[in-house]
This record gives C-alpha cells, sequence and structure tokens, in this order.
C-alpha cells in the first residue's frame, strides 16, 4: 500500500502553503490574475494528494489514527482516517480538484472582484477545514474545523459583498450556522459526558450509555445541528438565500460537499455514536427526508433564478440521502442489519453522486452566468448553439439528477428504492406502511425533478435567446471545460460503473453494522447490481446503456432503409401565420412550471397582479404590467414570528446592559460566587 | 447465447409489429362505437410506411436535440418492453432492470420529448412540454404504489419473477390487492399514454391538445419514430396490465407448441383490454386540465388501498 499517512499531512500542507501565499499576495497588494491561476494549481495538487491518500485508506480498509498534542486539557489535534473519513474526504477531493480547474479560468473574470489572492487564500482554507471536518477523531477539533469552515465559506460567499442581497444571504448563512453549532455542542456535550472522553473512538456505541430521556435530547440536538447544515426543511431557508449570491465555484462546493459536512456528521452520530436508535428516531430521519426532498423540488420549480433552483434541489438531495439513512435507522432497530446496510449504501452513494452532479450543475450555472451575465432564466434562451459543450455538459448533470438512467443518480435512487421495498417485508405493524408510502412520494419527487430539469435545460438552453445578453453569450474558456467535462465523466463513469465501485462500502458497512454486505449487492461477474439477491431484483446500467446503443440500429435502419433519400429542408416554425416567430412567442420558465403551481396551490398560495393601461377601451390596452409571486411559507409562519419574538426579548435584554463598568463587574462577581457555589457543592 | 439472441429478435419484432395494431384496433373499435366506418386497423402501418418515406422539414430554431429526441424515445421505448414477459415467462432482458428500470427508461424518453418539444421555440411546443411533464409526474405516485404492490407481493421487482409468482398461485389475481392495483395502473395507463378523458390523440386543437401539442413540428421519418414509439408504450404498458397481473399461459421456455399458445393467449388477453381501454374513450368526455389530478388521485388512494390490502391479507 502507499503511504497514506504522508500522503495526507502533505495534502494539508499544500493547502495551507497555499492560503498564506494568498494571504501575503493579499496584505502586499499583489491582485494580479497569475496568482489566482497558481494557487488553483496547488489546490489542485493538494486535492490530488487527499484524493490518493482517501483511495488508498479505503482500499485498505483500515484505519489510520494520529495525533499532536495541543497543550489544552481535553483538546489534541487528532485525525484519523477510518472508511467513512475517507469517503468523505475523497468526495470532497474529487469535487475539490474539478472546481480548482475550473477557477483557473473563472477567476480570469472578475469572479474574485479584484481579490485574487484574498479569494484563494479563502478558497484553500476552506478545502483544507473541510479535510479536517471528515478526518478529525476529537470532539473539541472537530468543532474548531467546523467552525474553520463555517468563517471561510462565509467569506467566500460574500466576495460580491457590495450587493445587498448577497450581505443578507451571508448573514442568514452565519446565523443559521450559529444556531447549528449550539444544538450541536449541547448533543456533543451529552455524548462525551456520559463516555467520559472526547474521544470519536471513545463515543464508539455511546449513545446507549445515556438514558432514555438523555439519549433522545442528545440524538435531537446533534440531528437538528446537523441538519441546519445539511438544509433539512424546514431548517433550509439559509440554503437558497447564500447559494445563489456565492461565485458559482464556491456555490458548487457549497452545494457539493459543504453541506455534505452535515451529512457526515449525522452518518458518524447515526451508525457510530449510536449502536442501536429507537423507532421514533427512525422515522424522524425517514420523515424529515421526505418532506425535505418533496417540499424542495416543489420549490425548485417556482424558480426561475437558475443558482436559487439549483440551491432548492439540493434540500431535495438531502432529502433523499435522509430517506436512506432514516431507513437503515429503522432496520437496525428491527435487527435487520443486512437491509439497514443496503439503505445506509443508498444513502452514502447517493451523497457521492449529488456531490458530483450538483458541483457540475452549479459550475455550468456559473458558465452561464459569464457567458450570458444572468442567473435569470427568463432573459436566457439559445445558449445549446453559443456555448454547445456547457449545454452539453449541463445536460449530462440534468439526466443525473433527475435519477434517469443509465447516470449515477438512478443508481442510489434505485438502491432507495429497493431498501424501501424492503421495509414493507422487514418491519412489524404500522410501521411498515411507512416505506411504500415514501417511496411513492420519492417516485414522485423524483418525476418532478425531472420536470424542473426540463424546465432548466430547456429554458435556458433551447430555442431563441430571450435578450440581448444571451444572444451575445459565447463558450467559457478551456479551463472551466476541463472541470466540467471531469464531473460530467465521473457522473457517467459512477453510473456505468456502479458495480466496480460499491466494493468501497464493504468497510463502511462492516463498522457500522457488523455486515459486509456489498458482496451480495454485485452479482453475474460484476455486471448485475443486486437489491440483496438477484431474486429481489438486479440492474445493470451498463448493459442497459450498451443495449440503447445497440438499438439504435433499429430507427437508424429504417430510416437508411426507407427515408434516406427524401428530401430534409431547414424551415421556420410554425408562427399560426403570424409574421415572424421572436422568443415572445416562447414559453417562459414561469409558464412552464405553471400547471404545477396550480395543483399545489395550497402549498405555494400564488397572488398575481395585472395591470393593464388603456387609451380609449379596455379592449386595447397600451401595456400591461403582471406580477406573480408565491408566498415563501417557512419565512413568513415560522421564521417571521421568530424574528419579532428574538428582537422582543432583545429588547428586554437592554435593561441589563446598562454600559457601565460597575454592572458589569457586579454580574462577573455573582457569577463567580454561584459557580464556587454550585461547583464545589460535589 | 444463440437461445437469447433469437428471444431478444423475437420479442423487438413482436413489439415492433404488434404496436400499430393496437393503435388501429384502438381507433377502429371507437369508429364503430360512434357508428363510423373508421380507417380500418391496418392503418397505422400505412401511415407509418408513408411518413418514414416522406422528406422532412426541421425547425431553423432546432438544435441536435430535435434531431436526438425521435432517436432516444424509440430506443428508450424499445428497449424497456425487452424487460417485460409478454411470450415466454422470462424477458429476454428481465435480469438488467426490473420494473423501476422499466419506469425509467420510459421517463428518460419522456425527458427527451418535452425537450424537444421546447427546442423548436413555438408556445405548443412549450405547452405541451409543461403538461406532459405535469401530469406525467403527479401520475408517478400511483404507478410506484401499485408497482410496489406488485413486487411486494412478489417478493421481487424483476418483472419475470412477478410473472412467475403469478404462475405459481394461479388465483392470485384474485387477491384484493391485485385487483385495486390493477385499477390503480389502469388510470396511470389511461394517463400515460395520452388517452382520453386525459389527452385526446385525435385533437389538433391548441387549448387542449397535450402530446400532438408537443410533436407538432415534427414530420417524415421523425414523426414516424415517435408515432410508433407512442404505440409501442402503449403495448409495454398494457403488456404489464395483461402479463403481471394474468400471467397464466406464458410458455416456460422455446418449444414452439406452448409458444404459439402463449403468444394467442397474449392477442386474446389484449383484446378486452383494448376494447375496455376505448370505451373508456367513447363514453367520456375529455377533463379540463385541473381536473386530471383529481383522477390520478384516485389512482393514488386505489395504490394505498392495495397497500392497505396486503398488509391486511397477507400479514
Amino acid at each position: 500500500m502507499w503511504p497514506i499517512r504522508e500522503l495526507y499531512s502533505a495534502g494539508l500542507l499544500v493547502y495551507a502553503i497555499a492560503a498564506l501565499a494568498g494571504l501575503s499576495a493579499y496584505l502586499r497588494k499583489t491582485h494580479a490574475a497569475w496568482i489566482a491561476t497558481l494557487l488553483c494549481y496547488a489546490s489542485l495538487t493538494a486535492a490530488a494528494l487527499e484524493f490518493v491518500a482517501s483511495a488508498g485508506a479505503l482500499m485498505a480498509g483500515a484505519e489510520f489514527n494520529w495525533s499532536l498534542p495541543s497543550g489544552i486539557p481535553f483538546v489534541h489535534y487528532g485525525v484519523r482516517l477510518d472508511p467513512l473519513s475517507a469517503f468523505f474526504n475523497l468526495t470532497l477531493s474529487l469535487l475539490g480538484a474539478c472546481v480548482a480547474v475550473y477557477s483557473v479560468g473563472y477567476l480570469k473574470h472578475g469572479a474574485a472582484h479584484g481579490r485574487p489572492g484574498l479569494f484563494c487564500c479563502f478558497l484553500n482554507l476552506m478545502l483544507l477545514a473541510l479535510t479536517l471536518v471528515f478526518t478529525a477523531s476529537n470532539v473539541v477539533f472537530f468543532l474548531i474545523a467546523w467552525e474553520l469552515v463555517v468563517v471561510t465559506s462565509y467569506f467566500l460567499v460574500v466576495t460580491d459583498h457590495e450587493s445587498a442581497e448577497t450581505r443578507e444571504g451571508g448573514m442568514l448563512y452565519m446565523l443559521m450556522s450559529r444556531a447549528g453549532t449550539g444544538l450541536m455542542f449541547v448533543g456533543f456535550l451529552l455524548l462525551a459526558t456520559a463516555a467520559g472522553s472526547m474521544e470519536f473512538q471513545a463515543l464508539h456505541g455511546g449513545g446507549e450509555k445515556l438514558s432514555t430521556g438523555v439519549g433522545a435530547a442528545a440524538f435531537l440536538s446533534l440531528f437538528f445541528g446537523f441538519g441546519v447544515k445539511a438544509g433539512i426543511i424546514p431548517l433550509h431557508i439559509w440554503l437558497p438565500a447564500a447559494h445563489p449570491v456565492a461565485p458559482s465555484n464556491v456555490s458548487a462546493l457549497m452545494s457539493g460537499i459543504v453541506i455534505k459536512t452535515g451529512i457526515y456528521g449525522m452518518a458518524r452520530v447515526f451508525f457510530d455514536f449510536y449502536g442501536d436508535t429507537p423507532v421514533w428516531a427512525g422515522m424522524l430521519v425517514l420523515v424529515a427526508g421526505v418532506v425535505s426532498a418533496l417540499l424542495g423540488v416543489l420549490y425548485a420549480l417556482m424558480e426561475h433564478d437558475l443558482k436559487r433552483l439549483l440551491a432548492y434541489h439540493s434540500i431535495e438531495n438531502i432529502g433523499i440521502i435522509l430517506m436512506g439513512f432514516g431507513s437503515a435507522l429503522l432496520f437496525r432497530s428491527f435487527g435487520h442489519p443486512q437491509l439497514a446496510a443496503l439503505a445506509l449504501v443508498a444513502g452514502l452513494f447517493h451523497t457521492l453522486n449529488h456531490g458530483v452532479f450538483k458541483c457540475l450543475l452549479f459550475l455550468g450555472a456559473g458558465s452561464i452566468l459569464q457567458g450570458a451575465g444572468t442567473r435569470n432564466m427568463e432573459e436566457m434562451g439559445g445558449l445549446i448553439r453559443r456555448m454547445p459543450r456547457t449545454a452539453l455538459f449541463f445536460l449530462i448533470g440534468a439526466i443525473a439528477i433527475s435519477g434517469l438512467p443509465p447516470l449515477n443518480g438512478f443508481v442510489s435512487e434505485w438502491f432507495t428504492y429497493q431498501g424501501l421495498l424492503a421495509g414493507f417485508g422487514a418491519t412489524p405493524t404500522l410501521t411498515r406502511m411507512a416505506f411504500p408510502i415514501a417511496g411513492a412520494l420519492l417516485a414522485l419527487t423524483a418525476a418532478l425533478a425531472a420536470t424542473c430539469f426540463v424546465k432548466a435545460f430547456g429554458i435556458t438552453f433551447l430555442a431563441l435567446p430571450r435578450s440581448e445578453n444571451a444572444e451575445r453569450a459565447s463558450e467559457s474558456p478551456i479551463s472551466m471545460q476541463i472541470g466540467m467535462a471531469g464531473l460530467a465523466a465521473t457522473c457517467v463513469a459512477l453510473g456505468l460503473g456502479a458495480t466496480w465501485f460499491i466494493p468501497v462500502f464493504a468497510p463502511i458497512t462492516q463498522h457500522a453494522f457488523g455486515v459486509q454486505i456489498t458482496g451480495q449487492l454485485v452479482a453475474g461477474n460484476g455486471l448485475l447490481l443486486t437489491a440483496g439477491s438477484v431474486h429481489n431484483g438486479s440492474v445493470s446500467p451498463l448493459v442497459l446503456a450498451i443495449a440503447l446503443v445497440g438499438l439504435a440500429g433499429v430507427p437508424l435502419a429504417m430510416w437508411f432503409a426507407l427515408g434516406r433519400k427524401s428530401p430534409r429542408t431547414i424551415g421556420p416554425t410554425w408562427d399560426c401565420g403570424l409574421p415572424g416567430l421572436t422568443a415572445a412567442n416562447e414559453y417562459t420558465a414561469t409558464a412552464f412550471s405553471k400547471p404545477l403551481r396550480m395543483i399545489f396551490a395550497a402549498l405555494f398560495r400564488p397572488r398575481r397582479e395585472i395591470q393593464a393601461e388603456f387609451d380609449v377601451s379596455p379592449y386595447y390596452p397600451t401595456a400591461i404590467r403582471f406580477a406573480s409571486e408565491i408566498q415563501p411559507a417557512f419565512e413568513t409562519h415560522i421564521y417571521e414570528p421568530l424574528r419579532v419574538s428574538i428582537l422582543a426579548i432583545a429588547a428586554r435584554m437592554r435593561k441589563i446592559q446598562t454600559g457601565s463598568i460597575h454592572a458589569y463587574l457586579a454580574y462577573i462577581f455573582v457569577t463567580l460566587i454561584l459557580l464556587l457555589i454550585f461547583g464545589v457543592r460535589e | 447465447m444463440i437461445g437469447h439472441a433469437f428471444s431478444i429478435f423475437v420479442h423487438l419484432l413482436l413489439v415492433l409489429l404488434l404496436s400499430p395494431l393496437v393503435t388501429g384496433f384502438n381507433r377502429t373499435f371507437k369508429a364503430r362505437v360512434q357508428t363510423r366506418r373508421g380507417p380500418g386497423i391496418f392503418q397505422p402501418y400505412r401511415d407509418l410506411y408513408k411518413l418514414l418515406r416522406k422528406g422532412m422539414v426541421i425547425p431553423d430554431t432546432a438544435s441536435w436535440i430535435f434531431t436526438a429526441t425521435p432517436f432516444v424515445l424509440f430506443v428508450t421505448t424499445l428497449l424497456a418492453s425487452l424487460l417485460i414477459p409478454s411470450i415466454t415467462a422470462r424477458a429476454p432482458m428481465s435480469l438488467f432492470g426490473g420494473v423501476l428500470a422499466v419506469v425509467y427508461l420510459l421517463a428518460l424518453g419522456r425527458f427527451f420529448l418535452a425537450l424537444g418539444g421546447l427546442d423548436t421555440g413555438s408556445s405548443f411546443g412549450g405547452l405541451g412540454s409543461s403538461r406532459e411533464m405535469t401530469i406525467s409526474a403527479i401520475a408517478e405516485p400511483a404507478l410506484m404504489l401499485a408497482v410496489f404492490t406488485v413486487a411486494i407481493g412478489a417478493g421481487s421487482t424483476n418483472l419475470s419473477n412477478v410473472a412467475q409468482a403469478g404462475l405459481s398461485q394461479s388465483w392470485r389475481f384474485l387477491a384484493p390487492s391485485q385487483m385495486l392495483a390493477f385499477a390503480a395502473l389502469f388510470i396511470v395507463l389511461i394517463a400515460e399514454t395520452g388517452r382520453i378523458p386525459v389527452d385526446n390523440p385525435a385533437t389538433h386543437l391548441e387549448l387542449t391538445m397535450i402530446h400532438e401539442a408537443m410533436i407538432l413540428e415534427y414530420s417524415g421519418p421523425y414523426l414516424a419514430l415517435i408515432e410508433w414509439a407512442a404505440a409501442m408504450k402503449q403495448l409495454v404498458l398494457m403488456t404489464i396490465l395483461v402479463n403481471v397481473f394474468f400471467p397464466f399461459g406464458l410458455s416456460p421456455d422455446w418449444s414452439p407448441v406452448p409458444v404459439l399458445i402463449s403468444l394467442a393467449l397474449f392477442l386474446f388477453k389484449l383484446l378486452p383490454l383494448s376494447i375496455v381501454v376505448a370505451l373508456v374513450e367513447v363514453t367520456n368526455a375529455k377533463m379540463r386540465l385541473f381536473r386530471v389530478p383529481e383522477l390520478l388521485a384516485i389512482g393514488f388512494v386505489l395504490g394505498a388501498l392495495a397497500l392497505v390490502s396486503t398488509f391486511l391479507f397477507q400479514g
């Protein structure tokens, strides 16, 4: 095996050096474009090192532990590459590498707002911090790395801080993250107190040592704490606010991997710290998954801002991942480790897959933003002729995220379905009904996602351009194309080659449930993916893809035999006899999703306003103004009252914040006395 | 291996040749019920032959998506048909994808078809794409519940295994769960194949068309491929209904006599289903678009009841 520890440390070192170099360039007021190029290549190098290290750790299937003392009690800088960490670090470094290549071209066009050094400093620092989050083996060190991710990603999000929208999005992200970290603190403290140690290894199975009530409290605070980061509904509101305003390479990393830190945290807590959980816990996770998936995609459908649309899709996919995790928890509670392993594989595989295609789609959105100068889909159109390669990559991402065969999204959704299907027979009484209902709603979610991506791709890339900017759009530089091509190829490879990738999960399920299911998930000489056994159901994306290509011979042969010689003319589209088809005749994104807005009116509460101006008669309007909006239910009904009450409490708190130094000294004195009383009592 | 290739070849031939006949029968039968003469059941073959030889006009706004769409649609539907047992109890490729693959292959075809509609830049294309995707999305939960009921009953998502489970218990289709799932799937069949009351395949009135609006700009060989694919999709869904729920007569192997019996029974089973579909079309008026979700909600409830009865009657 290769020197995993050295490669891993070298990767961290390169990230750190690149970050420092960026900072010093910024401090010396050197803002040349080559700095960004150089530092992006440094990130690429570091990501490549981390990739090799994680791949090695996964293949070896063993754990690697190292630590540095810090001189502070309970804290040491411990890192551990166990299979779960290695898997997430692998995902991170794959996405990091592609985004680094993409950024070389992307940053040349002002995305760093004149501060390439500072931008790359934060970028490298964030990648470094993310690596540490996935590999930290100590609660305190984990939380330090976690906060470093929050801070660096905040600074990256607000790169364009001149815009008020950006500042608000960034602030919301910061606030929600704070709340989430607060909850995580509570959960970790409860667990660590019971275990008497801050080490992850000591926390293994620590959930059982807690009494029922405390165990539940720890579970809930950790689930919701990590849930804020993952963006489960109703804790999602920061996601559609912060992701769109960030530079697109940052959005790609945010959606691709930063929100996955929440998923990593949950996986760590659910399947490492808790050896078993009560039934309600699994049910909670499953329901949270279903709700996030369905509402996420429904809100995405209503968006015509391309990046906000993608951000809502992240919520949807987090929901699909949580359906896998929730089923895994339920199966474990009912004593079916094999099925739990199947569901966990589904969730983890979807985590990787979503990272890859969402990163690809955000990078595509970045290319469009640079090429056409807008995020608003209503101003796009016809880009497939102007940006043919970006269009192809975006299409691959769209097919993958819609869960269509034979790409990677299909494979992980297929496993999720199989997990849910098995749930009916494996769980007692009414619990079993939850699984097929969740499956039906997953089907609805997937079909709505396909609808949404028909809209996203069709309105953006097809037909006529709807604005001058779209008409003048041009293809992005080669480095950006390479970054996207890498991710698109990964989508194809993980779909067609899923059978060769699945064994990666063997050590993870071994560690979590003591079973290695992956041997049973692959059959037929590596051609078939199965749901536990060939009899339960099997699929082969590779054979399906080959068959699709082979069967194309049938229509081609018919066309060759009969229609080859017939004329093929290019003509105008039918315009009902009116002179000339213009972009105004095209369906818009808003119109495309109108039927669904009407069908789900109870959720959206759509409101529209039409004002017509006329001179002589209302039948001959001279101008019409149309406005339409949907009600953001969670913002109005949950967060607005919350904000009002927090402000009300803060106004009362002001009374004790006198600003007088004497008062504050008195507070400190009283606190000290109280602490001594309670501390010495035992 | 040769047997396998032979089986694939026969299945391809069957679905390619039989699907226009089903469409032709449906049209002629409807005409007779409405006391018209109708074009004769072989008309779709003549239509396809004519279209394949004709020239075509491609809109100047269209991109390669427009060209790729007919092929993708045709091929995905054809492949889906190979995953479903139609003559022998073991479908030629059912090992490589079960019922979920069938649903998602059809979805892949639809995805491209909707893009093809948007690619022309005409309002009709967008209108058709939007409605087609909406209706298929809200039909999906009912479809999946019915599919889950069937798969849970047989313990497999592989349609050959499902059919075999049905063959081993000959009165299985009388179980309430199976009958309810059949009813749910029938509603989905009506919606997915664009039949009245959901869509009217014969209309060219802007406000009511769905499928026809999407393919308005297609002509010549491309139109032939799309029409053929639509006919094949209808046959695929009908085959699921007849052979998964009523699998009797399916031949266990490729010996000639059972295969011929199986083929005859297959046609015999398709006949009443086609008649019922045609009667539903003749006796109903097309629904307003926003009434369609109510119909599909009935399908969803039937699917849910099917699951509940699986739960109640099979422990």
